[in-house]
């Protein structure tokens, strides 16, 4: 490898991931991606690259890294103390490490996951079509798996330049929930399967992230949410962030690496400008959900894209 | 045919239902609506899913407006007509009963209250419709089972289900891709695989083929 990144420690779940493997879903293939799509977005503009190109997803404990050769890196999402030879280096500007130079991911002080994007992107084989893991299906560069130490990380040569000034660029960070967060929720499909009630409960009540959660998705405990009758339906698709109710009332927010179809009523979906706030809560944060309208949801998601330099 | 709905599921996502039901033509008409959207809407479509009787098609809210992407759609499926549909493909699925690759096998013969040999013959005997696959990449919904050995799903899942399990769930019948949790009775084992990302098709089933179920003698499942 003659420019890349290898795996020191690989930190407490660390993958590849890019905006998702989209087109086979009705195969069954989920389609993974960020949890936080807003800071891999960032992370990868900040470096000067295309939103697509394959960044690394960090959880709650980061990794060493080690440099070959030069690499520009950033990172973007949960604020960690980042070190490279015993020196800080900021988030949310991108940074050079020279050959030898190892990263370090130190304590977390906000959020749960961050991007780390490197120009050129990783050059880890695809499956189809997308460079994302889905470790439910076992299915992404290294077999689909989280990384481990020894794994080397190649990075492509620099063809495709965004922006050269990147560092000029004024892009914002996310802000981070703290403790908790309250997110959108456009209301249905489901709608009949549901009481009034069940509304009232879900718009009024805090609920906590389980510890029974991760990147499929978080299995929440709060007040129960009615059902007018039964608790199935036959199954269909479940888009990111769609809230499903099964018969214990207690709802479940499916997140990246959900499955594709569901037999659980849906009582709502995290409107997509939420989402990476969503994706920053981890097991012991809190939960609140408010009603949202299309129109509106989709008047946030252009506002968040401003916040990106416009770049879709 | 009953009327279709068509819902906002979340911003990134619309579908289109029928009213609920495991019935042929339903579903039928959702691949045709399916087949059609794919080719009109091409990239504007991230995907295109089916369930039992549902169609749902995703798409990027900053670049597509959804009010126009609703209209595109229920002119579609205002137009679609199953007797356009070409049928499925046909897909035999060699089986070993029962032994150590169906544990499951006796109770469901207990359910029906009928042998072992009676239960893999009901399981045998019918052509099933593919109605959706998914679940995980390849698993295809089949339906529908003889009610007499339509056991329910058990009531504690295994945390682990060999690849190539073929199972029953009341109405619905299966084959497990890959080595996941599952809470389907296991009457039999296959040696086909329903998703290999090596083969040219990766996928054997997609909605709307006819499967059947051909039981190996016991030389053929090397137990003679």
């Amino acid at each position: 490898m003659t420019r890349g990144l290898s795996v020191v420690r690989p930190g407490m779940l660390t993958t590849v991931q890019d905006l998702g493997r989209w087109g086979f879903q009705a195969s069954g293939v989920p389609v993974a991606g960020p949890m936080d799509e807003y800071s891999h977005r960032l992370a990868n503009r900040l470096v000067g690259n295309l939103p697509s190109a394959a960044a690394l997803e960090i959880t709650l404990i980061g990794p060493e890294l080690l440099a070959h050769g030069e690499v520009t890196c950033a990172v973007a999402g949960a604020t960690f103390e980042l070190t490279v030879g015993g020196s800080s280096v900021p988030m949310h500007v991108p940074f050079t490490l020279h050959a030898g130079d190892r990263l370090k991911f130190g304590a977390r002080r906000a959020g749960a996951r961050a991007a780390l994007a490197v120009k050129g992107g990783f050059d880890v084989p695809a499956v189809f079509g997308s460079r994302s893991t889905s470790l439910i299906s076992a299915m992404g560069p290294f077999d689909g798996r989280a990384l481990k130490a020894g794994d080397l990380l190649p990075i492509a040569p620099v063809t495709t330049i965004v922006s050269s000034g990147s560092a000029s660029v004024a892009s914002v960070p996310l802000p981070l929930p703290a403790g908790g967060a309250t997110v959108r929720v456009i209301p249905g499909p489901q709608l009949s399967f549901f009481t009034p009630q069940a509304y009232d409960t879900l718009f009024t009540s805090r609920y906590l992230i389980t510890p029974h959660s991760n990147r499929m998705g978080y299995r929440l405990a709060g007040p129960a949410l009615q059902h007018a009758g039964r608790a199935d339906i036959l199954s269909d698709a479940t888009p990111l962030g769609t809230l499903q109710v099964p018969a214990s009332g207690q709802p479940i927010l499916l997140m990246a690496d959900r499955q594709t179809t569901g037999g659980y009523p849906k009582i709502g979906v995290v409107i997509g400008a939420d989402l990476p706030l969503a994706g920053q809560l981890a097991p012991g944060d809190w939960i609140e959900f408010a009603p949202c309208t299309r129109q509106t949801a989709v008047e946030a998601l252009r506002r968040r894209q401003q916040w990106l330099g416009g770049q879709r | 045919m009953g009327p279709f709905k068509i819902h906002s599921a979340g911003d990134a996502a619309v579908v289109v239902e029928l009213p609920e039901a495991i019935d042929p033509e339903i579903n039928a008409w959702c691949v045709a609506l399916s087949r059609t959207l794919t080719t009109n809407l091409g990239t504007i479509a991230r995907d295109v899913v089916i369930g039992y009787c549902s169609v749902t098609v995703f798409f990027d809210p900053i670049g597509v407006d959804a009010q126009w992407l609703e209209a595109e759609i229920a002119e579609c499926a205002a137009t679609t007509d199953v007797s356009t549909v070409i049928g499925g493909g046909a897909v035999e699925v060699p089986v070993c009963y029962g032994g150590d690759g169906g544990p499951d096998l006796a109770d469901v013969a207990a359910f029906a209250g009928c042998s072992e040999a009676e239960a893999i013959a009901l399981h045998a005997s019918r052509e099933y419709r593919v109605y959706l696959v998914g679940f995980v990449p390849g698993f295809a919904y089949m339906a529908e089972v003889d009610p007499r050995i339509a056991a329910p799903r058990r009531s504690s899942p295994r945390t682990s289900v060999p690849a190539g399990s073929v199972a029953i769930a009341g109405g619905q019948t299966g084959v497990y891709p890959s080595v996941t949790p599952g809470g389907w009775n296991i009457i039999g084992r296959t040696p086909l695989k329903p998703f290999d990302a090596a083969r040219a098709e990766p996928f054997l089933f997609k909605p709307g083929d006819r499967v059947r179920f051909r039981r190996l003698d016991e030389c053929e499942c090397g137990r003679a």
